[in-house]
């Protein structure tokens, strides 16, 4: 293939990536260096007011206090998206390894059922927690029609219950990429090992967890990312009593009508995720150099 | 994509082409309208009777909050005939020039309109609007749980024991600060350093008390016993009374915020004179009487009770008490946003 239709046939690509990826990111920038208009939008003059918001606010009096609310906010959402990650590796990796040991109808069907939850809109599928979570919901319900409990379980609306909201929408997007990787790998390299004497564990540890970790590392960002910046299952489930950063960039388009805010914290998220993706690379490639 | 053959393609073309062509027609023959308001807040059957007398093809938008429909009228369009503001957005609306001035108080029907409701503070000759339907905020009890009295804010803003955990309040800072505000006896949209600390205080110590922050929901919460105790509107309060018969509304002694959503025309709209036929048509009180059918709230033309069924125009949700001190909160200040955001974002840190 020449080099002309090379580029010819990535163009759609880049223009896409461009048009709707870099110009927004490009947009939001500018205005977080901009004031904000009071009925929403922004105007001259440019300042950094946005970004002193972040450790300075004004007190009702007028006077500039420092306030670390916004960065416990920030603080609490990057602890949750870490923490969604991981347990989506824990249940993940078990998974796709066991959906990849399965014969090749088996391994068909089981992976039809893991991407069976996109079928349903993730709006619905997060309501349908809050019937099964809440006091006079499934799980409770039950509970108390055995006589195991006589109040209800405070389930739904804390820091639990978003966590498993969020596991449960990414879920499948850790189980996929993993199986992907593992699906290709030559099955001689284990039995390589349990030849060698290799226990169980060394298998898991020297050849499986390796030739696994490109799939972990594609699933881990694409959980990460998104989780850090959702505010569907914190509204939804958290009963928004606490703040995440997504709930919070949402209200400064809305109701505080901060438009230069709202962009430098969606400014500070994308930073913080591509700072996270290059130190990922980075460690990545040292990791193949030890192989 | 192998499984689309030209000849299907071209089908597809033609079916298409086949759909689009009547309706242009038509729309060439009788004008439409387009409206943009409030999600399930258009009632189907005022649709189809305006276009059945006017023959104007009507096509309905829908958008979550007074925020939405400014951003997108100040982009610059939509291409509306008719929106639905809020009555404290109405004169931010006004003086960003984003709606025309239709005079309203020169339409026939314009007399058909309850007196207090032909002067609004809001629009004072009607020269942009005319209501569309309008309701209060207060609280309701679910009376089966909550044993305590049921005539003040106290019980709302500062719950006896009973009540920890069971409280569901707005999520939207606005309405909790201005309802707050009438219990506190203070002025809406407050700038007052000592008022706003009282406040502050005021939502901190209530926070305990409170399960979940959201306007969404709220009918299913209180009919399902989630919540025992919720702020809400009027109209939602009625719909969640049918649902558990022990919910009850509450007209607090202390007043109740009252909130009016009024149809306007945005400038540049294209079809004006339909536009105005709908306002003409929304003050006749047998059609103004299927939006308050489907919404459960009250509008501003005499006469319309006549049309509605008892179980709404007899619901006390429906009829504020006369004596009902009715605060109706404007739209506030940058300074006072901001202080409010101070508030609603350490409540919630």
């Amino acid at each position: 293939m020449s080099m002309k239709r090379t580029l010819f046939l990535i163009l759609p690509a880049v223009l896409f990536i461009s048009i709707f990826m870099l110009i927004p990111l490009m947009i939001a920038l500018v205005y977080s260096f901009m004031t904000s208009d009071s009925y929403g939008g922004v105007t001259a003059p440019a300042t950094f007011d946005a970004y002193i918001q972040l450790l300075y606010q004004q007190d009702f009096d007028g006077s500039l206090i420092f306030s670390t609310d916004y960065l416990f906010i920030i603080l609490r959402s990057i602890e949750l998206a870490v923490a969604t990650t991981l347990l989506c590796l824990i249940i993940g990796l078990p998974v796709a390894w066991h959906i990849v040991c399965q014969n090749a109808s088996r391994r068909k069907f089981l992976l039809f059922l893991v991407t069976m939850p996109f079928w349903i809109n993730t709006l619905i599928r997060t309501y349908c927690w809050v019937l099964i979570l809440r006091d006079q919901g499934l799980i409770n319900m039950t509970l108390r029609n055995l006589g195991l409990i006589m109040d209800p379980l405070p389930l739904l609306y804390n820091d639990g219950s978003i966590l498993l909201g969020l596991v449960y929408t990414f879920v499948p997007f850790m189980v996929l990429p993993i199986y992907s990787t593992l699906e290709r790998v030559d099955t001689r390299l284990i039995e390589a090992a349990h030849d060698l004497y290799a226990g169980r564990w060394q298998v898991f540890r020297r050849v499986i967890w390796p030739l696994a970790k490109p799939g972990i590392v594609a699933g881990s960002i694409l959980i990460f990312a998104p989780a850090l910046g959702s505010f569907l299952a914190p509204d939804l489930l958290g009963g928004g009593k606490k703040l995440l950063i997504g709930s919070l960039i949402q209200m400064q388009f809305t109701s505080s009508r901060n438009w230069a805010f709202g962009s430098a914290l969606a400014v500070l998220v994308t930073a913080t995720v591509i700072l996270t993706l290059i130190i990922s690379s980075r460690r990545n490639k040292v990791g193949e150099v030890r192989i | 994509m192998s499984w689309i053959s030209k000849r299907m393609l071209s089908k597809l073309a033609g079916v298409a082409l086949a759909t689009l062509l009547p309706t242009a027609a038509f729309a060439a023959d009788a004008g439409e309208l387009n409206i943009y308001n409030w999600t399930d807040y258009t009632s189907p059957d005022l649709i189809a009777k305006f276009e059945k007398e006017t023959g104007v093809k009507v096509k309905v938008d829908t958008y979550d909050s007074n925020e939405t429909l400014l951003a997108k009228l100040k982009s610059g369009g939509g291409g509306y005939d008719i929106v639905v503001v809020s009555s404290d957005f109405v004169p931010i609306f006004v003086k960003e020039g984003l709606v025309q001035e239709v005079d309203a108080s020169t339409m026939p029907s314009f007399k058909n309109l309850d007196p207090k409701w032909q002067k609004r503070e809001w629009d004072v000759d009607a020269k942009y609007t005319v209501p569309w339907v309008w309701g209060t905020t207060s609280y309701s009890v679910d009376t089966a749980v909550y044993k305590g009295p049921t005539d003040t804010l106290k019980s709302l803003f500062e719950p006896d024991a009973s009540m920890k955990g069971k409280i569901g309040m707005f999520g939207s800072p606005t309405e909790v600060i201005s309802l707050a505000l009438v219990y506190l006896n203070k002025p809406q949209c407050n700038t007052n350093p000592a008022d706003l600390k009282q406040l502050n205080a005021l939502l901190e110590a209530q926070k305990p008390f409170v399960k979940v922050y959201n306007s969404d929901g709220i009918i299913e919460r209180m009919g399902s016993g989630e919540t025992s105790m919720h702020e809400q509107w009027s109209g939602g309060a009625l719909r969640a009374r049918w649902a558990r018969s022990t919910v009850k509304y509450v007209y607090p002694k202390e007043g109740a915020i009252g909130w009016m959503d009024n149809i306007a025309v945005p400038t540049g709209a294209k079809n004006v004179e339909n536009a105005k036929k709908f306002f003409d048509f929304m003050m006749r009180p047998e059609n103004v009487a299927l939006q308050s059918t489907f919404s459960g709230y009250q509008n501003a033309v005499t006469g319309s009770e006549k049309f509605l069924e008892d179980k709404l125009a007899k619901a006390p949700e429906f009829n504020p008490p006369a004596d009902l001190k009715i605060t109706f909160a404007p739209s506030c200040s940058p300074k006072a946003i901001k202080a409010y955001d101070l508030i609603w974002t350490k409540l919630r840190q």
